[in-house]
């Protein structure tokens, strides 16, 4: 069993009378996909939110291994030392709940989508990529300084950010809207936008809130195919929100499963999948068999048409 | 499905028939604003007696140009339906947002050769108004436009207390200047820094306000520096203001009709025109400069960075982008170029006192960015040209006085004509003179952006 | 098809900017129907579905409502004439509490049947319910879109127009969404103009369908028939691999 990468341990989330995260522990491994499923206002998002930074959890603990594992021990001390991360030869360690959102994404590196999409509308596809590599940028430009003066060093790295940019749109498709805004684009290419967007910024975790929320099949079954390309051949873990069964079934590696705010069931998505408490909180009758009864009738309806 | 139903293919009868009673409606509204205001004036006759005279005919061609123009309003926006089958072809220009190279080339070179070419056609009296009005009054707001462009069209803060910086600049050379003898050229850079360092101090305790608290909090600052400036006698001379500001010189030669002065040392006749003429060169170099550094900025990082945060602050932080120094930067390269147009003012004015930088100021400013187009920095030069350009032009129009009668005087309208305008601009242009985005970088092509897609910020 | 008309939409065309979104589109939708809309990301689904709603304004055609044009109607009198719709993007109030939504979903209606409708929504979805006086903008996602729907169903419409009203919520509700549909048609007689992803249960929960490419018409027929068509099961049922 690979590395653990994102150890949730005892995490709550109250806000004002409502506790919206429960008591809640869970694991992302290294080199999974995770899904995190549950009814609607089960507190999938302010999990998320809580591992980007968005908010501040109220109570537990998010220890991050950028490299190496979240082991135990590493984990304890580094607790106790009160710092928020520790570099080790074993690799980074840091615990997200201590850490500013922005820190989390450039340091931690954990990228994300968001369920509404939050593109730069106003800017074109490139631009929303070539954004997406601001701190390498900012470094190369010498905060700006070597920027403003032209140096050969800064108009190398941002060749470098345009080619990588431009690689990320080819991936996705969308080469030929390259300098088109960001806003004009179908709903499922600003969907797939976003994700390269979190792509560019060299993530170590990328958490996708319903990244297959408004796609037809066609582009579900796509987005499976990107994700998969993401975890086998960038080696980026992800952790997902989904409500789309086609997917989270089809590609994850470890499914867990919340429901007000606390987790209901956890393991593998055949076994999630007939777990009696999921089907009765989430997914309604036995998925399985619907979709053969569905592809049954439109076999029927195929063959009673002219 | 039943029959088609009976239908006028374009709806026209009903949009003419509503259109007809809005614009009516306007009109009315027009002539009941209009009884008080144009058709009862009361005068004082020879004998000091206040005689009411009516003039219904005002009242009435007040209505009726206002009906026509509501009229005419709707049949452009609602029944130009026919018209409508044109615009695929219309498209949008290769670069609206940007000058063409060659016509941003002509533009300098013309301003260069300005003040030379009014002084050859005009005589060095009357050229003095061109170079001084028209020259260097809509420059200084040129580059103010410029400044506070960045922090309100590029990073989408909306910066009402802008003159404070402005200010900030101008008392700096004033003060450093007459109490410890501060040549300008030594002064200039340290009142850039002062107002950036203002800048910053404005920025923190505001970083975490959005939108209409945001103004608020700049307004009150602006407010603030005014009214420190007004009491604190001691350090600013309160109300009555620092006078005797030592003159600019031409790199330590001064403007004067002595031997060591500039016109002796070049061989030329003294005028008093030349230092006009060099403070027009002055403030035309540190406009392309604003200008320089703006655009540079727009295709580094940091301004796309600023961009970024006027589009999406939330996405900002999750791509690992810090906000607060994203803003500060923001907030304190606005300031500075607001710090070296105010050390200009000081030394072009020889006097300063606070009530060169009231809220008005900040207003305008902010009218012209806004005018202009919100981060597009040809719309802002084209937009303080109109309002500092144009409202000089009101003072002059001298031949209002064949259509409204002898006793008009255009200079006393100069406000409400200019209101009106901008008002009209408005419904005309909402997002400004050019309101397409053009992209600070492309792959294949460059094509501006409709504003229907670029945020306004105001966070 | 003998049901009086309600809806009929005749070479409605419809532009963004330079963007000529929908090309002179017919629909025709009868009292007591269900009629899906289904179409890839980008054809011009929800554009339709705002045109009906007067923005953007249809430039061509004639959009007819129950006998009357209401092609230049502003929308509010649309509103008024008994076209409720749940948009693309939610659009719930934020600031307002989840019964404040409700109400202002049922102020054309000026306050009638308030009691009873906003018990047969509650009844519907039990979750608005628990969340009855929380802001709407506190609710998660999922639960935005049952308010969405549920503020549509307030004005007690007689055209409920629905833009995915499937997206972002748990299986489980999806299946209960497209019930209650079914059920309200059924019981009411309520009309309903639907656009979907999700095409299965569209196509198999409406009696007619469009499908839109490009912003035009290319196919209608029955549900049933259109499930049949190997085009429309390439396109828009199977995943393809």
């Amino acid at each position: 069993m690979s590395a653990v990468l994102l150890a949730v341990e005892r995490l709550t989330m109250r806000f004002s009378g409502l506790t919206a995260v429960d008591d809640l522990s869970f694991e992302a491994r290294r080199g999974d996909i995770t899904a995190l499923i549950g009814p609607n206002g089960a507190g999938k998002t302010t999990v998320f939110n809580c591992i980007t930074g968005f908010y501040k959890p109220t109570r537990g603990r998010l220890a991050f291994a950028r490299e190496g594992a979240a082991d135990a021990g590493a984990v304890a001390a580094l607790t106790r030392s009160g710092a928020r991360g520790a570099r080790s030869p074993a690799g980074d360690l840091h615990l997200l709940e201590r850490m500013p959102d922005h820190e989390i994404a450039r340091r931690a590196r954990v990228a994300r989508t968001f369920q509404n999409i939050r593109l730069f509308s106003g800017m074109t596809a490139l631009e929303n990529l070539v954004v997406a590599q601001h701190n390498a940028l900012m470094r190369a430009s010498g905060m700006t300084l070597f920027g403003l003066l032209g140096l050969p060093g800064w108009r190398r790295a941002e060749r470098r950010a345009v080619e990588r940019a431009a690689a990320w749109l080819e991936r996705i498709g969308l080469s030929a809207r390259a300098d088109d805004p960001a806003g004009d684009l179908p709903y499922g290419d600003q969907r797939r936008l976003e994700i390269a967007r979190a792509m560019c910024t060299g993530p170590a975790l990328l958490c996708l809130d319903e990244p297959a929320a408004g796609l037809n099949p066609r582009e579900s079954a796509g987005l499976n195919k990107l994700l998969r390309s993401i975890r086998d051949d960038d080696g980026v873990s992800i952790l997902l929100i989904e409500h789309d069964m086609s997917v989270v079934m089809e590609i994850s590696d470890h499914v867990v499963v919340l429901d007000y705010g606390r987790k209901i069931s956890e393991g593998t998505p055949a076994f999630v999948r007939g777990d009696p408490k999921v089907i009765a909180a989430y997914l309604g009758v036995d998925d399985e068999a619907e979709a053969a009864r569905a592809a049954a009738e439109i076999e029927a309806a195929g063959a009673g048409a002219p | 499905m039943a029959g088609n139903p009976q239908v006028n293919p374009q709806g026209y009868p009903h949009a003419i028939r509503a259109a007809f009673w809005d614009a009516a409606r306007a009109g009315a509204a027009a002539a009941i604003l209009a009884f008080p205001i144009l058709a009862l004036r009361a005068y004082q006759n020879g004998r000091g007696e206040l005689v009411l005279r009516e003039r219904w005919h005002w009242m009435a061609i007040a209505a009726g140009v206002v009906f026509l123009a509501r009229f005419a309003y709707h049949a452009r926006g609602n029944f130009g339906a026919a018209r409508a089958a044109a615009p695929a072809a219309r498209g949008l220009p290769a670069l609206p947002g940007a000058l063409k190279p060659w016509l941003a080339g002509l533009t300098v070179g013309f301003l260069f050769a300005f003040p030379l070419l009014a002084l050859w056609l005009l005589g060095p009296q009357a050229s003095l108004k061109w170079i001084s009005t028209f020259g260097i009054d809509i420059l200084i707001y040129v580059m103010l436009g410029w400044g506070l462009n960045i922090v309100v069209g590029l990073a989408g803060l909306l910066d009402l207390g802008y003159v404070a910086f402005y200010a900030v600049g101008a008392y700096a050379y004033a003060l450093l200047s007459t109490k410890f003898g501060f040549s300008f050229w030594i002064c200039l850079p340290l009142a850039g820094i002062l107002a950036a360092f203002w800048g910053i101090l404005l920025g923190l305790p505001v970083l975490r306000l959005r939108g209409d608290y945001l103004a608020i909090v700049t307004l009150a600052f602006g407010e603030i520096i005014r009214v420190v400036l007004v009491n604190w006698g001691d350090f600013s001379n309160g109300p009555a203001g620092i006078i005797s500001i030592p003159y600019v010189t031409f790199f330590g030669i001064p403007f004067v009709d002595a031997d060591n002065g500039f016109a002796a040392r070049f061989g030329l006749e003294f005028l008093p025109i030349h230092r006009t003429i060099f403070l027009f060169y002055l403030i035309l170099c540190l406009a392309l400069l604003t200008n320089w550094v703006a655009l540079r900025l727009r295709r580094l990082p940091i301004g796309r960075a600023w961009e970024a945060l006027r589009e999406d602050e939330i996405a900002c932080r999750s791509l690992g982008i810090d906000t607060v120094s994203t803003k500060l930067t923001a907030f304190a390269l606005g300031a500075m170029f607001a710090g070296f147009a105010g050390a200009f003012f000081a030394v072009k004015q020889h006097f300063i006192n606070p009530d060169s930088f009231r809220f008005i100021e900040s207003a305008s400013i902010l009218a012209i960015v806004v005018l202009g187009g919100m981060g597009s920095q040809t719309g802002v030069a084209l937009a303080a040209v109109a309002m500092v350009g144009g409202t000089e032009m009101l003072r002059e129009l001298d031949f209002l006085k064949q259509i409204f009668g002898r006793e008009f005087d255009p200079a006393q309208y100069r406000m409400l004509i200019f209101g009106l305008a901008m008002v009209l601009m408005m419904i005309w242009k909402p997002r400004g003179f050019i309101s397409a985005r053009t992209p600070s970088i492309f792959l294949k092509e460059k094509r501006a952006i409709s504003a229907s897609h670029v945020k306004e910020g105001h966070g | 098809m003998t049901a009086k008309p309600l809806l009929t939409m005749r070479g409605v065309e419809t532009w963004y900017g330079s963007i000529l979104a929908l090309k002179g589109v017919d629909i025709d939708v009868a009292e007591g129907e269900i009629v899906a809309l289904i179409g890839a990301n980008g054809a011009g689904k929800s554009t339709l579905m705002m045109t009906l709603c007067g923005s953007p304004r249809a430039r061509r055609g004639a959009i007819v409502f129950d006998g009357r044009d209401i092609t230049n109607l502003p929308t509010h009198e649309i509103a008024r004439a008994g076209i409720a719709q749940s948009p693309e993007g939610r659009r719930i109030f934020a600031r307002m509490s989840v019964r404040e939504n409700l109400q202002m979903g049922a102020s054309v209606l000026r306050g009638a049947h308030f009691a009873r409708d906003i018990e047969r929504v509650f009844a519907i979805f039990p979750r608005l319910k628990e969340r009855a006086s929380q802001r709407g903008g506190t609710l998660s996602g999922g639960e935005q879109q049952m308010l969405a729907i549920a503020r549509a169903l307030m004005s007690r419409p007689r055209l409920l127009l629905l833009d995915e009203p499937s997206l972002g919520l748990a299986p489980l509700v999806v299946k209960l969404i497209f019930e209650t549909i079914r059920e309200l048609n059924k019981s009411e007689g309520l009309t309903v103009f639907l656009v979907e992803q999700n095409a299965f249960h569209a196509l198999k929960l409406a009696g007619r369908a469009y499908v839109l490419v490009n912003g035009a018409v290319t196919m209608t027929g029955t549900g049933r028939e259109l499930l049949a068509r190997p085009e429309v099961r390439a396109a828009y049922l199977e995943g393809g691999h």
